[in-house]
């Protein structure tokens, strides 16, 4: 029940994307409960799914795979850095690409369902699954961080002009705070542990929500074409599309903070030459610097996308090869259409709204996509950006939901129930998954609050930058080189995710220099603009990340030959032989 | 080496199959993702060494905007049908092979 003391303050709201908001959240945590009644346990779930047809499993797959990064953040980003920025949706599904090339075939064949359980299945090392669980649940809080930039996004969106304790608008943390509290709530009870019907659901509300809204303000105001063809004249001047020959397109006055139509449209933009801009160095002389930061984001993204754990395990829910791989297909043209969106947004925002250029934080472009719709005004422009609301509700609930039961199962299993107290029973388990769930959303929606100042897209890209340098050299390495040893994986996997991460944080660290609390020896600023190539290669570290990766696996597991486990040639059988073969049932009787 | 039941050596737990089996493998992900990578890799270094040619307008596009924001997902799908085509053809292969006995190669 609503307290009357709110209503004055909800009058504020706007009825449509209230309503067409909190309908999705009724509908994902009431499918949520309705399937999981359904199937209670883990293997009841998996069993389920084998009855699931390739549609739906690929419908689901897309559903998690498309986070608030691909929602929100892609078009925030192309709106502030315009070409640059598409390297982000490009990659993500190309990513998907090099996991179905290397990786997701010889994991299913071998029925490991997440890294830890790949890492002591393959080095027949206890230890190495440890290392493994306390890496996972590491990285797995920089995931969280970009969905909670989401949730506090949309939530400061919608209730905007509201009044709260004397100044307008909700506050960013309090948004992240209820999100974070709903969905750890929701997962701690028992509700939304990966169920296949509530993640298909959602896919295809994210894909409706975003054409829909497309669609129409394409419709009303040019095609896509028209959109990036659009001239604006110095910044502050009214576009002059007529004077050159193009077709009329209303748009409104750049800001300052705009970046020019030329640095926009082509490559190279504010993107890549950020740091050589800020090093004063001339156009010609930040093109190499670009080129360079090009590349090692592909790296990150690509290698960062194979390497995502919790994607891995629906690959279990096909009941054979096949159509695994048939699924995998759906899910390359699902992911794939619904990336051609984005942009497009992008751009709309671009001329129909480039007020949003001035704003920060909640303010700013992420918010593109929830608010662009307005500018059709009326009924119609509430409805289209309540429905993008619902959508980007759709896509931090099933990102934080999936991230939140994988990481809290690492610990509550894995933590607790292998290495703290190994005797543990089912229910002291059951009851430590509680606590670990509000330990873990506690601690994720915390880090969520002090995120407002990062671009969503730029931390997602963040993280794979340390998964691209940990986990895909580890699985890639793992399933194509019989000769790796287990101090050579580890050792690869945690210099490469240590150092990735570290020289991430230095150059994340700028962002809050103006906040009282940081530290002012930690602002690194000044070293940055008198050092342009370090700032690219700690922003962007996957290009020598992932091969000092490789090559400390290499070096280490040739001085440690003897630790290549004895029936290595039978992993590598399990790994790569045909599944109708049978030598996985054969595999697990011998051990 | 295991036997089968019948006291011949198991061709499926040599060291030639699965020699043969990884190289096989090998070859059809590497030449999808080689393909795949050079085009992908190939995009920045064209932006790069051809500016104006990338940038030229197509029905309002750039050549640039319409190959990366576009054009590139078709390719994608095709390269995953072509990897997802021969993989199963390779795995079929592979069993009628080891059901056979493995003699014939």
């Amino acid at each position: 029940m609503i307290p009357l003391a709110m209503v004055p303050m909800l009058a504020a709201v706007d009825g449509w994307i209230l309503a067409l908001s909190l309908l999705t959240v009724g509908a994902t945590l009431g499918l949520g409960y309705w399937a999981s009644g359904k199937s209670r346990t883990a293997s009841d779930f998996f069993v389920a799914g084998r009855g699931v047809s390739v549609g739906w499993n690929a419908s689901a797959i897309s559903g998690e795979y498309l986070s608030s990064a691909s929602f929100m953040g892609v078009a925030g980003m192309v709106m502030s850095s315009g070409y640059d920025a598409l390297w982000y949706p490009v990659c993500y599904a190309c990513g998907y690409l090099f996991l179905l090339l290397f990786i997701a075939g010889p994991l299913r064949r071998f029925g490991a369902y997440t890294i830890p359980d790949f890492a002591e299945g393959r080095y027949d090392s206890p230890l190495f699954r440890k290392i493994a669980v306390i890496f996972v649940l590491f990285i797995g809080f920089f995931y969280t961080m970009p969905q909670m930039k989401g949730a506090g996004t949309t939530l400061a969106y919608i209730f905007q002009d509201i009044t709260w304790f004397g100044s307008k608008g909700l506050p960013y943390p309090v948004g992240v705070v209820v999100v974070g509290a709903v969905i750890t709530l929701n997962v701690a009870v028992g509700g939304m542990k990966g169920i296949t019907l509530v993640q298909a659901f959602q896919y295809w509300l994210k894909l409706f929500a975003i054409t829909l809204p497309v669609f129409v303000l394409l419709a009303v105001h040019g095609g896509y074409a028209r959109q990036l063809s659009v001239r604006h004249t110095a910044p502050g001047a009214v576009v002059q599309a007529a004077a050159e020959g193009r077709p009329e397109v209303s748009a409104a006055p750049l800001p300052a903070k705009a970046p020019s139509d030329t640095a926009w449209r082509n490559p190279f933009g504010p993107l890549t030459t950020k740091a050589a801009k800020a090093a004063k160095l001339s156009p010609e002389e930040s093109r190499p610097y670009a080129l360079l930061y090009t590349y090692s984001l592909i790296i990150a993204v690509v290698c960062g996308t194979a390497g995502l754990p919790h994607i891995l395990v629906r690959f279990y829910t096909n009941p054979d090869g096949v159509s695994a791989k048939r699924t995998t297909m759906g899910v390359m043209i699902l992911i794939g259409v619904f990336y051609l969106f984005p942009p497009v947004f992008g751009a709309l925002g671009r001329n129909l709204m480039p007020a949003l250029y001035d704003g920060v934080g909640v303010r700013g472009t992420d918010k593109v996509v929830l608010e662009v719709p307005r500018v059709l005004g009326g009924t119609v422009g509430s409805v289209l950006s309540g429905v993008a609301c619902a959508g980007a509700f759709a896509a931090f609930m099933s990102t934080f939901s999936g991230l939140l039961v994988s990481m809290t199962g690492a610990l509550a299993h894995d933590v607790y129930g292998r290495m703290l107290r190994p005797g543990a029973t089912s229910e002291q388990r059951m009851r430590m998954f509680k606590w670990c769930a509000f330990g873990v959303g506690g601690v994720a929606t915390l880090l969520g609050c002090f995120v407002e100042p990062m671009e969503i897209n730029f931390m997602v890209g963040q993280a794979f930058a340390i998964a691209a340098a940990s986990y895909f050299p580890l699985l890639f390495m793992s399933v194509w080189w019989r000769g790796m040893t287990m101090p050579g994986a580890a050792a690869g996997m945690l210099t490469g995710g240590v150092c990735s991460l570290a020289a991430v944080s230095l150059t994340s660290l700028s962002v809050f220099a103006d906040r009282p609390w940081f530290p002012k020896a930690l602002d690194l600023a000044p070293f940055w603009l008198a050092h342009p190539l370090l700032r690219i290669l700690c922003e962007q570290p996957a290009v020598w990340c992932v091969p000092l990766a490789i090559l400390l696996m290499v070096i280490v597991s040739r001085a440690t030959r003897s630790w290549v486990p004895a029936d290595i040639r039978m992993k590598m059988l399990v790994l790569h032989a045909p599944e109708s073969l049978g030598l996985k049932q054969e595999y697990v009787k011998e051990h | 080496m295991k036997k089968t039941q019948d006291g011949a050596p198991d061709p499926v737990h040599s060291e030639e199959f699965l020699a043969v089996l990884m190289r096989r493998q090998w070859r059809i992900s590497a030449a999808c993702a080689g393909a795949f990578l050079t085009v992908l890799l190939a995009i920045p270094a064209l932006n790069y060494l051809f500016p104006e040619w990338m940038g030229q307008d197509v029905g309002g596009f750039t050549l640039s905007w319409l190959i990366l924001g576009v054009l590139f997902f078709p390719f994608v799908w095709a390269i995953a049908w072509i990897f997802i085509r021969r993989s199963i053809r390779l795995e079929e292969d592979e069993v009628q092979w080891a059901r056979r006995g493995g003699d014939v190669r």
